[in-house]
């Protein structure tokens, strides 16, 4: 018996590997000069655990006394500019998404605009909205609802549009071949298609901008976020305490409760 | 029935379809199509048999302009369709009534909405949006799912069907369409045998009963003979054979198909 | 015909009335918070003229303070690069020691709870405590996005494994293999292509934080455009903005490619 020829198995190939190999060391160098040229002051990094020990003395005992007096009705502004400004998003993100979608749209400079929107949308951050907004309608709730529906823009309407260019062109084509107009192939073709994915990115939405529309206050936008704002402020810490708690439990609530409808629609 | 009504066959004696010098090349200098031509008219159901590859999805396809042709023209009840476009376009296509190998239903609406989907072409989108289809459509429409045997599902979803009933509404939506001819993309290739057969056999009784021009994709040669009056062979592109069923030869099988050790 | 198809067939379409409802409700939801926020048409109009002066300000953007402008976003990468390596790094054992199908409640409820806590509060709530805590910079952005990319890594990572195949492990453990074996050679394998995809796509959205922590002063691009707004230098302003949606489309871009080598 001859032995058998010596067979190599790899489970890449030698440009896969290398190819992984550069955005390993491509991050290694990076993360080097990083870590170089910041400007951190050790000193502030070593008296950390000291003064964040100091913080959590400082918000004990929690000042229960203040949530019915200054915390309740904040929050209830921040549940409804999420859940506007979630609507307000949907109803631009809708035709963004469509014009997005390259087999429903077949312009491509239509395409690269709607994708220009979105990209824009998500790249600015929800509290640099929240300055422009602020800027523009004045503090209070209306500029924290409109910051809240263009920072949701980009996600709910790039979600849109790759669902809809996912849909099975079949029954498209079915709908084409009996000569129905375009608005028509929409809503019975794309939409019933499309449906789901939709509702359920407005849920994951939703459970989002309540966390962001938390925030938006610091800058003056509405809600909670402005009750943070003064009591960080005015150092009463064992208030911001009681709001940090009340927000973390209505986040998560907010987030139980998608989980629990998105089980009954899928 | 009112659908038979609307088609009486004394009032169209031109229905057909023409296709004359039709080509097609995706890419430049290969052509799938090759210079067909040829007419179905009347009450006759004719089936275009050939291997797969060989452009049959893609001739049926030309025919309502799904593909555009290359070149040629084709004559739905005498009128030339190939240039046309947009509204035009979508007023030719009412006319020609479509079955699927899919069966290309949409999944997630009734079985009533996807039969009354072949009326998108002349109801308008508001009115399909709201769901307020004429009450004549509504009504051809349960009476043309009662004489498929499907009545009690008109209220279920689509996706809760059989292969067989599926291709049962997939007809039927076509029929909706009142169309002067009916294309059939290998109809039974997602079947059973059994299912194939009843499935040919509503084609071919609906073409007949309706009075509409029947052609049909289809590479079971067995089905092709026992249900057509017709067949067309294609092969890399060009017709092969034209005739009856009966003058069908293992010679000509040969030709089209290739090879021969499969015949015995 | 008409009213006896209608008669034998019953009605074509079965009503929603859930969805009805609920459209309604919406409407009515939608009419009622617009009322509570103060929400009119009155206040937005207006509110259209001075984005009208806005956005006329803006234009042309002005880019001549260009050193401070490329100065900040290199501290803005900085500081997602090196909160992007720890926080892949601490994810890890955290996402390990939260997997419900590998360690005993007494370990994975405290860890659970902690990824909990990284999660439920946005960036910029951490970037305030850690500003009041270590001062202003990049030290306390780092922080905040390290914590950040804890709460989303370490979630998704959980998740993943709680969903692998408990059988490589039987095999591992009916060998008599030690635990950090049974790790690494039967649970790592199974989830180590889906944590490389969500350490991407964190990466991706610490960069798009970073440029938002220095708001509060905890380094960045974010203090330079805070500071713009409140000087209502709004050309400048503009030239930031540009800047950012910039760096954000680049870093989709490179990471689109990455993802490609890790398919």
């Amino acid at each position: 018996m001859s032995p058998a020829p010596l067979r190599k198995w790899e489970r890449f190939t030698f440009s896969e590997r290398l190819a992984r190999f550069a955005v390993f060391l491509g991050f290694a160098v990076a993360l080097s000069i990083s870590l170089r040229s910041v400007q951190i002051i050790p000193e502030f990094l070593y008296d950390a655990p000291t003064q964040v020990a100091d913080l959590f003395s400082r918000m004990w005992p929690m000042d229960f006394a203040y949530y019915p007096a200054g915390i309740h009705d904040a929050m209830m502004e921040t549940l409804h500019i999420a859940t506007l400004g979630t609507l307000l998003a949907i109803v631009m993100a809708i035709p963004i998404g469509i014009l997005g979608a390259n087999n429903i749209v077949h312009f491509p400079l239509l395409n690269w605009l709607s994708k220009l929107i979105l990209v824009s949308s998500r790249s600015v951050n929800s509290l640099v909205w929240a300055l422009l907004f602020v800027a523009v309608f004045g503090p209070g709730p209306l500029a924290g609802t409109v910051c809240i529906g263009f920072r949701s823009i980009g996600f709910v309407g790039k979600l849109f549009a790759e669902a809809l260019e996912e849909v099975d062109p079949g029954p498209i084509e079915a709908l084409t071949a009996s000569g129905a107009p375009w608005f028509s192939v929409f809503l019975k073709g794309y939409w019933p298609q499309a449906a789901p994915a939709f509702w359920g990115v407005f849920l994951f939405r939703w459970d989002i901008n309540v966390r962001e529309s938390a925030v938006i206050g610091l800058v003056g936008a509405g809600g909670i976020g402005m009750v943070l704002d003064t009591a960080l402020n005015l150092f009463f810490w064992n208030r911001v305490s009681v709001i940090l708690l009340s927000i973390f439990v209505v986040v998560i609530l907010a987030e139980l409760f998608v989980t629990a409808i998105r089980k009954r629609i899928i | 029935m009112t659908v038979e009504a609307q088609s009486d066959s004394s009032a169209h004696p031109q229905r057909s379809i023409c296709i004359e010098n039709l080509s097609k090349e995706y890419v430049k200098g290969k052509p799938v199509l090759n210079n067909i031509s040829f007419t179905v008219q009347g009450q006759s159901s004719v089936a275009i048999i050939g291997p797969s590859g060989t452009g049959k999805s893609t001739l049926i396809r030309c025919v309502n302009k799904l593909i555009p042709p290359s070149s040629g023209n084709v004559y739905i009840s005498g009128e030339n369709i190939t240039h046309l476009t947009g509204r035009n376009l979508r007023m030719a296509r009412r006319k020609i009534g479509m079955v699927f190998q899919e069966f290309n239903l949409v999944e997630r609406l009734s079985v009533m909405e996807n039969v009354l989907c072949g009326r998108l072409g002349y109801v308008p989108s508001w009115r399909a949006w709201l769901r307020k289809y004429p009450q004549k459509d509504i009504d051809n429409a349960f009476s043309l799912l009662d004489s498929i045997g499907l009545l009690e599902f008109a209220r279920q979803r689509a996706d809760s069907l059989s292969g067989g009933q599926r291709q049962r509404v997939g007809i039927a939506r076509a029929i909706m369409q009142e169309p002067h001819v009916l294309l059939a993309d290998e109809p039974t290739s997602s079947l059973d045998p059994k299912t194939s057969v009843e499935i040919m056999e509503l084609l071919v009784s609906l073409s007949r009963e309706h009075n509409i021009p029947l052609l049909i994709n289809i590479h079971d040669v067995e089905l092709a003979k026992r249900f057509t009056a017709r067949v067309i062979g294609l092969s890399m592109g060009g017709i092969i054979y034209d005739g009856p069923p009966s003058e069908l030869t293992n010679d000509h099988l040969k030709k089209i198909y290739g090879g021969e050790n499969w015949l015995q | 015909m008409t009213a006896d198809t209608a008669k034998n067939f019953g009605p074509a379409f079965k009503t929603n009335w859930w969805a009805r409802a609920g459209w309604l409700a919406a409407f009515l939801y939608a009419a009622y918070a617009a009322n509570y926020l103060d929400v009119s048409w009155i206040r937005f109009l207006r509110g259209l003229g001075n984005g009208a002066e806005f956005l006329a300000e803006m234009v042309p953007p002005n880019f001549s303070r260009w050193q401070l402008l490329s100065a900040n976003l290199m501290e803005t990468v900085e500081i997602a690069i090196i909160a992007s390596a720890f926080g892949i790094l601490f994810s890890l054992p955290v996402g390990l020691l939260a997997a419900r199908n590998l360690m005993p409640l007494w370990i994975t409820w405290p860890f659970r709870t902690f990824i909990a806590l990284c999660r439920s509060f946005h960036p910029v709530i951490f970037a305030i405590l850690f500003v009041k805590a270590v001062g202003f910079g990049p030290l306390a952005g780092i922080l905040t996005l390290i914590f950040a990319s804890i709460g989303f890594i370490g979630k998704l990572f959980t998740e993943a494994i709680e969903e692998i195949s408990l059988k490589p492990l039987e095999a591992l453990r009916a060998s008599g293999a030690p635990f950090m074996s049974v790790i690494i050679y039967a649970v790592l394998p199974q989830v180590l292509n889906r944590f490389i995809g969500f350490s991407s796509y964190q990466l991706d959205a610490n960069l798009r934080n970073s440029t938002m922590v220095g708001i509060v002063g905890a380094g960045g691009i974010g203090g330079t455009l805070f500071a713009a707004f409140q000087r209502f230098d709004y050309d400048f302003l503009a030239a930031i903005l540009i800047s950012i949606i910039a760096l954000v489309m680049l870093s989709e871009f490179i990471s689109t490619r990455i993802k490609k080598v890790f398919q």
